[in-house]
């Protein structure tokens, strides 16, 4: 499959008065064309504020988004309209992100109407009644608001919406991090289903590694601003090699009682500041196979075996 | 359910309402477990499963008006707390039983160093000096790993996992029997949250605390509890031994919570998650509350309320499927 979107040396740096904060700096990822790269990793490593570059909610401080062959970066206003129809985001709050003063039907048809994509009435009112169908809202919930749903139903108009417009391209940010576990897994299985009906791509954001692994092809781990390692998801589980991949995946509680002890590792302290952050590798201060060289040396992303990008001085290229 | 004279705490047959003007909400169920010195219960439910309700209703912290135990015992050591008057039941709170709050910011006061808070706790409920209580907090910050120059420092200067450990150190700064901690890590960033249940494991294991440890994450379960109540709707509808009820999960509510988790050591094509919504607790279903979304459910289930059958050593199930003369 083709490569439908291209990220180089992306960065995005917020003035602060205490100086640049690198919110994301100088990452690398490609996402193929029908499939979902996962972007996983802790608060303030930078994984939201990606998917607002991509998008272009927020301009970049520097690089590369190629969509579908052309940076975007570039465009003009009236190209980045066209863009707009053909990528969209899913937010984490799917009741702060739907207008409480809109019926659900007029949330749903809002993006149809703003792009003229229905002539007449009669077209809109099917247009939204065939969306909400396709997301499993009932027809009976056409004119509730959002405030009388609960979460998952809200999520539902939140895609719906986000469907409107027939996308190439969906950023999910954190879909499903407000919901239920019951209802989580709805949502997963419809986004699943939309992919594969649609021929869709995501990116999809979340801090939840068995969310993560679930819905993607790739995934790429950050931390403070930077991938740290990225490879299929069958490889990052089964043989993770940054030591923070390594950490994050043993402090995840399993849900499992056996008498097997997994490894675990505990990291000391917190994330730190990404303001004016240290040369050297971000993760220096917690890591727990520190060398000399990781203070002063930013690691760079690596192809260690086919398809396994690591950036750490501690793991050399496979022979 | 057992009667164990052993148990620190016992709940039999809790009800807790909310009369407001709309209707009653019936947020805690009929609801019982037991907890013996040093056991760690997990309450896991989802969203409006009555599950922090229960916690403050052991505390007696129900807002009344609107709220009310209407019905049950909750017993602790020996005594009925829900008979104990304002003065008596102040008495137990924090230096007793104490608790340990979701959101460690909005938990804390912003105005006070976090020393004076820990100390606070301590001048309270025991007869010490200002200067001991002082010493105490500072043996407190101690154990919970924080470094004895951030004494004097205010919340807004840590960051959430500290403050947490602040939490836990007011918690246990007066040695309580018995602590409540309501989804202690769900603010909190995975290796956070790691560095946090494995400080509170310890310092239970240390004074022999038992823990009642409200979650929705059955991950933290299996890692730190020694026994689980599954709750739905305000009643605890499965409990038994942490292993049993990992291995041989009874009820299909709880069954339908472990094929809705995502599983990081599997790799499952599809989930399989629970058909419809959780009920609203003014209106709740007839008969057992799981049945309009159970793939089970009988012609009775929305007639008769299940009462708890014992379906192997300390396992107890509250589902017609396995009370006597069902299937």
């Amino acid at each position: 499959m083709s490569v439908l979107l291209e990220v180089k040396n992306l960065k995005k740096y917020f003035k602060t008065p205490r100086g640049p904060l690198h919110a994301v700096d100088d990452i690398n990822f490609k996402i193929k064309k029908g499939e979902t790269l996962g972007l996983v990793g802790e608060s303030g490593c930078g994984k939201s504020t990606t998917g607002r570059v991509v998008l272009r909610l927020i301009e970049a401080t520097g690089g590369q988004v190629i969509f579908n062959g052309e940076n975007i970066l570039d465009y003009k206003k009236k190209q980045m309209a066209k863009f707009r129809e053909n990528s969209q985001i899913v937010f984490q709050d799917p009741f702060a992100s739907l207008n409480p003063r809109m019926s659900v039907s007029e949330i749903i048809a809002e993006p149809l109407i703003i792009n003229k994509k229905a002539k007449g009435a009669a077209e809109l009112g099917k247009k939204v009644a065939d969306l909400m169908d396709t997301v499993g809202l009932a027809s009976r919930l056409e004119n509730v608001y959002p405030h009388e749903l609960d979460g998952g139903r809200r999520q539902r108009i939140g895609i719906a919406r986000v469907l409107a417009l027939n996308p190439e391209f969906i950023v999910h940010d954190e879909p499903v991090s407000a919901l239920d576990v019951s209802i989580q897994a709805q949502i997963l299985n419809l986004l699943d289903e939309l992919q594969r009906d649609k021929g869709l791509t995501y990116l999809f954001i979340s801090h939840d590694l068995g969310v993560i692994k679930h819905v993607s092809n790739h995934i790429a781990v950050m931390y403070l601003g930077k991938i740290v390692e990225m490879s299929d998801y069958k490889s990052i589980f089964a043989n993770p090699k940054h030591p923070y991949t390594k950490a994050l995946l043993s402090a995840i509680p399993v849900p499992r009682v056996d008498d097997v002890k997994r490894e675990r590792i505990i990291l000391e302290g917190d994330v730190p500041s990404p303001i004016n952050p240290p040369p050297g590798c971000r993760f220096y201060g917690r890591c727990f196979q520190r060398q000399d060289a990781c203070k002063n040396t930013d690691p760079l992303l690596n192809e260690i075996s086919s398809g396994h990008f690591v950036a750490c001085h501690r793991c050399p290229r496979d022979e | 359910m057992s009667k164990n004279n052993e148990n620190l705490l016992n709940i039999e047959n809790l009800s807790i309402h909310f009369f407001i003007e709309e209707g009653t909400v019936a947020a805690v169920n009929d609801l019982n477990f037991s907890l013996k010195p040093g056991e760690t219960i997990g309450l896991v439910g989802e969203t409006g499963a009555g599950k922090t309700t229960t916690a403050l209703g052991i505390m007696s912290l129900i807002q009344s008006p609107p709220g009310l135990v209407v019905d049950g015992s909750i017993i602790y050591d020996g005594r009925n707390l829900l008979e104990l008057s304002e003065a008596e039941m102040r008495a137990v709170r924090g230096s007793q039983i104490s608790m340990i709050f979701q959101d460690p910011m909005t938990s804390l006061n912003p105005v006070f160093p976090i020393r004076d808070q820990i100390a606070e706790v301590v001048m309270l409920h025991e007869k010490v000096t200002a200067a001991q209580a002082i010493q105490r907090a500072e043996e407190m910050l101690d154990k919970v790993g924080i470094r004895k120059e951030r004494a004097k420092d205010f919340p807004h200067q840590f960051s959430g996992g500290m403050r947490q450990r602040v939490g836990i150190a007011i918690a246990l700064a007066c040695n309580p029997k018995l602590l409540i901690a309501d989804e202690p890590t769900t603010a909190l960033d995975v290796t956070i949250q790691a560095q946090v249940l494995e400080l509170m494991k310890g310092l239970k294991e240390e004074n022999n605390t038992s823990m009642i440890m409200i979650t929705h994450d059955l991950g933290i379960v299996a890692e730190i509890c020694d026994k689980v109540a599954i709750m739905y709707a305000g009643s605890v509808v499965e409990t038994a031994d942490k292993k049993e009820l990992f291995n041989n999960p009874k009820h299909p509510y709880t069954i339908g919570l472990f094929n809705s988790i995502p599983d990081i050591e599997k790799d499952e094509e599809k989930l399989k998650p629970i058909k419809g919504l959780m009920p609203d607790p003014m209106n709740l279903p007839s008969g057992c509350s799981f049945h309009p979304r159970c793939d089970h459910a009988k012609p009775e289930c929305s007639q008769k309320v299940p009462k708890h059958t014992q379906v192997n050593d300390g396992h107890y199930v509250r589902c017609l499927l396995f009370e006597e003369g069902g299937e």
